[in-house]
């Protein structure tokens, strides 16, 4: 048994192929509606039961969340999509986990061999789904810099043309460096693209590589020996989901963040009363 | 050499540098913990962002291993 780098299609709706993979998403999405449904029914003022279980883990994400962007605001703007990235990532990962993902399936011939297309497959081991979150994730960085600092001085941090016209007053040598400046903006724009294959492309590596490394295991002693590294598995997949979610988070702290460092240290003293009064 | 081959020689010798990396900064980590258990808490953010960067790099050999 080997398992196909792509997700396998298992129905057609007209043009568009159903994979194997999108089950398991919409399953994890199905699951969000509903405790969002129950979250939203809260008829007390004091949490109770489930309802006090999801503000629990609300409020511990807000913390963790507050120790990276270090103000309250930020944090509560940033948490809609950071939290939402771990929360889904995490259930995707363990989902994948759970028995008859990559096990229930249907006999199909395929280039005259017998194989087995599973029903189920963990839908963060097709690249597609993490490729989709990482490019929102990267998107919503933009926008965020966009509306927090403004278009220009956003866009400045790529194109620094703003830096060789002020550095024109300033002298030669300050000309230099802003040449030097706009060199590093341009890398930038390639760190932007690589940001978004780095953070898809290590869930998706990793699940990936678990789903293998659990099928050999389980090829070679059947039944016990996997056990460890099931333990191995839910531990990487919740790593990996609080990595996902805390380089989303670093990346929107940093676009936020004004460029240069008189900028940001401003930045900080007009911070810190406001994280005072919080 | 065959692709294979060559494909596992990419996978191994690009998962090196990330691997000694990763080590460093999880060494790195535990000692300053040890030093400073308080600032756990503290640490962990910017170790987890470190080796993710670190990972990264072995990420590029995937993705060359993928194309190859």
């Amino acid at each position: 048994m080997s398992m196909s780098l792509a997700a396998e299609e298992i129905a057609h709706v007209g043009e568009f192929a159903i994979t194997n993979a999108m089950v398991n998403a919409w399953i994890a999405v199905a699951l969000f509606v509903v405790i969002g449904f129950v979250a939203s029914r809260r008829k007390s003022l004091v949490p109770k039961g489930v309802h006090n279980t999801i503000e629990a883990t609300v409020e511990f994400l807000l913390s963790e969340v507050q120790k990276v962007t270090v103000d309250r605001e930020r944090a509560e703007k940033f948490l809609p999509l950071v939290g939402t990235i771990f929360l889904f990532v995490l259930v995707l990962n363990w989902m994948g986990l759970l028995p008859g993902t990559g096990s229930i399936g249907v006999y199909e011939m395929h280039h005259g061999v017998k194989t087995l297309v599973p029903l189920f497959r963990p839908a963060s081991s097709d690249l597609n789904m993490t490729l989709a979150i990482a490019v929102v994730a990267i998107f919503s960085t933009h926008l965020f810099g966009i509306f927090r600092l403004g278009a220009i001085d956003h866009i400045s941090k790529f194109l620094n043309f703003k830096g060789i016209i002020k550095s024109i007053k300033k002298g030669p040598m300050a000309i230099v460096i802003a040449f030097i400046e706009f060199g590093v903006g341009l890398i930038e724009i390639v760190s932007e693209v690589s940001k978004t294959v780095s953070l898809s492309l290590r869930l998706f590596g990793n699940v990936f590589a678990g789903e293998i490394l659990l099928t050999v295991m389980i090829g070679l002693f059947a039944y016990f020996l996997p056990i460890p590294f099931i333990f191995l598995e839910i531990l990487v997949g919740a790593i990996q989901a609080t990595v996902f979610a805390m380089l989303t988070l670093a990346f929107l702290t940093v676009a936020t963040e004004p460029h240069g460092h008189d900028d940001h240290e401003e930045d900080h003293a007009h911070n810190s009363p406001e994280h005072a009064h919080a | 050499m065959t692709p294979e081959f060559a494909k596992a020689l990419a996978m191994a010798v690009g998962g090196l540098g990330p691997a000694i990396a990763i080590g460093l900064i999880g060494m790195n980590a535990m000692a300053s913990i040890g030093r400073n258990p308080e600032a756990a808490g503290k640490i962990f953010v910017p170790m987890l962002l470190g080796m993710a960067f670190a990972e990264a790099i072995a990420i590029y050999a995937l993705v060359v291993t993928f194309t190859m």
